[in-house]
């Protein structure tokens, strides 16, 4: 059963259309990873989804519900993480927490709880007295990322969740996600890295430019879109020509060579079939092989590519 | 059929509250005052910036008395300028105080604050409503401290105590529906910058072209037609008569029209302006 759907979706800023026509649809308990780089329309199509921004035309429901229509209902149910921290500055962390839960109309005696045990579960116990303008940036992604999750929501969006975090912090962060998507959450999650989407995300929904560009899990981008590739040097310098010939049927363009170094990269479709096939067919004419290796395409293959076309 | 019915609901029909009447007339008042709380927490962990927005009251109040004071004697032998304008004053702090309503209501769109607030099932008039209160009572402390200091200068009120009761009350709910204006304003610009000059720059008249300061039967016609009928003067005219035990009903409630009457058109408008989107 789809949990997010959004259908046809069009959203214009004057003369930039930010939104053509996107559709996409998230099952219970999956997440999406929306990709795309700057000024693709991901933030725009979160805050379509989760009732902050009219679209010129499209249909969109969250659980069931229109999110048009039906905005009261689908608040209850959503949480939001939005791409800046809007935690509350001169509130402590605690404070914050207990003020986003009480708006949730969670019941009070419970609050208290559900906020300590969040600031246990996001590392933030020893800074919750604290107010928040004195926390890193980190810790109020933290903060942001758990008043999101204060009421249970069943359904999550976390627009670009690491943006601005170093490396150390990023990494932090995505332990931290993926703890709250355990119990059948359906997450709708934006990011400019690749990295992110790849480690996070059932399925990627690629967007630039308002459009969908591609979608799929992250396998399946990387094998429609872009191929494996065994590189190889032949040990004896004389046996070159040899060896390409015994590797051109492989792979689906012919296989090139690199004259400086020797090394020789075929492109296939599936990586460890052809690996071993290729070493039999190098072998049978006795060529003797150093530096062999199966490079699986990065993510990066498959958005460059897609994003340079458009 | 029956099958087919059933897969069509929504998901989440366990998690859904259908929301009555009266249960959302309930949330509606306590996330009002969870936000009231916010702002006012907002006040104890940055004292100075109340202390700051009193200091400046205080200062008009000591400059008015002191500075023009005299030279309003004079031109008016037998009258005592500080009973005039303490009541007056009362209204420009209240109003003044909540031109920074505008500029936190910009602030906490810029940082996103609104937007997790529009994302929440909150009531609608929550955050606004939440935000004048807490001007109200920020309105009603000013007020206060303005009556002491008045009180050590000089101003000695005559009304009974009913009377004075009332005149604060007309100060400080003057002082509410205003920041309802001020919210609109707020939420109009929606950058901190622009908030900062566009909530206070048009207060500047129409504090001045009124009653507040001086009689404006001493203004040459043109303004004073506007200054004699405009809000401002319509307010501190009740507060000043009913000080003084001096006021007639139809002063009281003109006074009181005028409040009703901003409340009506400016807070539907604000709560329309929170509703659409903020882009």
């Amino acid at each position: 059963m789809e949990t997010i759907v959004a259908e046809n979706v069009y959203k214009a800023y004057g003369e930039v259309q930010a939104l053509n026509g996107v559709s996409l649809s998230v099952p219970k308990g999956q997440i999406l990873g929306l990709l795309g780089p700057n000024g693709a329309g991901k933030t725009t199509l979160v805050r379509c989804l989760t009732t902050l921004l009219v679209p010129d035309s499209g249909t969109l429901t969250i659980g069931g519900y229109d999110v048009l229509t039906e905005k009261d209902k689908v608040r209850q149910i959503i949480g939001l993480s939005g791409q800046y921290s809007a935690v509350d500055e001169q509130l402590t962390g605690r404070e914050n927490l207990i003020m986003v839960g009480r708006l949730y109309h969670l019941d009070p005696a419970n609050v208290r709880n559900r906020a300590d045990e969040l600031l246990a579960q996001f590392s933030l116990e020893d800074a919750a007295n604290r107010p928040v303008k004195t926390y890193s940036g980190g810790m109020r992604r933290r903060l942001d990322l758990a008043a999101s999750v204060i009421a249970d929501p069943p359904v999550l969006f976390l627009d670009e969740p690491t943006t601005g975090l170093d490396p150390y912090a990023r990494k932090e962060s995505w332990n931290f996600i993926r703890k709250l998507v355990t119990e059948g959450t359906t997450l709708l999650l934006t990011t400019q890295y690749l990295e992110e989407a790849d480690y996070l995300a059932d399925n990627i929904v690629l967007i630039n430019k308002g459009e969908v560009a591609a979608e799929g899990t992250a396998d399946e981008l990387k094998a429609n879109l872009a191929s494996d590739v065994i590189e190889f040097r032949p040990e004896d310098r004389d046996q070159r020509q040899a060896a390409l010939e015994a590797v051109s049927a492989f792979g689906h363009d012919d296989p090139q060579i690199d004259e400086e170094t020797g090394l020789i990269t075929v492109a296939v479709d599936e990586g460890s079939k052809s690996l071993m096939e290729v070493v039999r067919a190098l072998d049978q004419k006795g060529i003797a092989i150093g530096d062999l290796s199966l490079r699986r395409p990065s993510l990066d293959d498959v958005f460059l590519s897609l994003t340079q076309q458009a | 059929m029956a099958q087919d019915a059933l897969q069509q609901q929504p998901q989440f029909q366990g998690d859904i509250v259908e929301s009555g009447l009266l249960r959302q007339l309930k949330w509606n008042i306590q996330d009002t005052l969870v936000i009231a709380w916010r702002n006012l927490m907002h006040i104890r962990r940055q004292p100075r910036l109340l202390v700051l927005s009193t200091v400046q009251p205080i200062m008009f109040l000591l400059l008015f008395t002191f500075v023009f004071g005299g030279a309003i004697e004079f031109r008016f032998p037998g009258d005592n300028y500080i009973n005039f304008l303490l009541p007056g004053i009362l209204i420009q702090a209240v109003i003044f105080g909540t031109t920074q309503t505008t500029v936190n209501i910009a602030e906490d769109i810029q940082k996103g604050v609104i937007d997790r607030f529009r994302s929440l099932p909150m009531g609608r008039t929550a955050v606004l409503a939440g935000r004048t209160l807490s001007d109200a009572a920020r309105g009603l402390f000013v007020v206060t401290l303005m009556l002491i200091v008045g009180f050590l200068i000089g101003f000695r009120p005559e009304g009974t105590i009913l009377n004075i009761v009332g005149a604060i009350f007309l100060a400080v709910s003057f002082g509410f529906v205003f920041s309802w204006i001020s919210a609109f304003i707020g939420l109009l610009v929606g950058d901190v910058e622009t908030a900062q000059v566009a909530g206070f720059i048009w207060v500047f008249p129409l504090v001045f072209a009124s009653s507040i300061f001086v009689d404006p039967s001493t203004m040459p016609d043109w303004l004073r037609g506007f200054a004699e009928n405009q809000p401002l003067s319509a307010i501190a005219n009740a507060v000043r008569g009913l000080f003084f035990g001096d006021v007639s009903l139809q002063t009281v409630l003109l006074a009181l029209a005028w409040i009703a009457g901003i409340f009506l058109v400016f807070m539907p408008l604000a709560v329309w302006q929170y509703g659409r989107s903020t882009d």
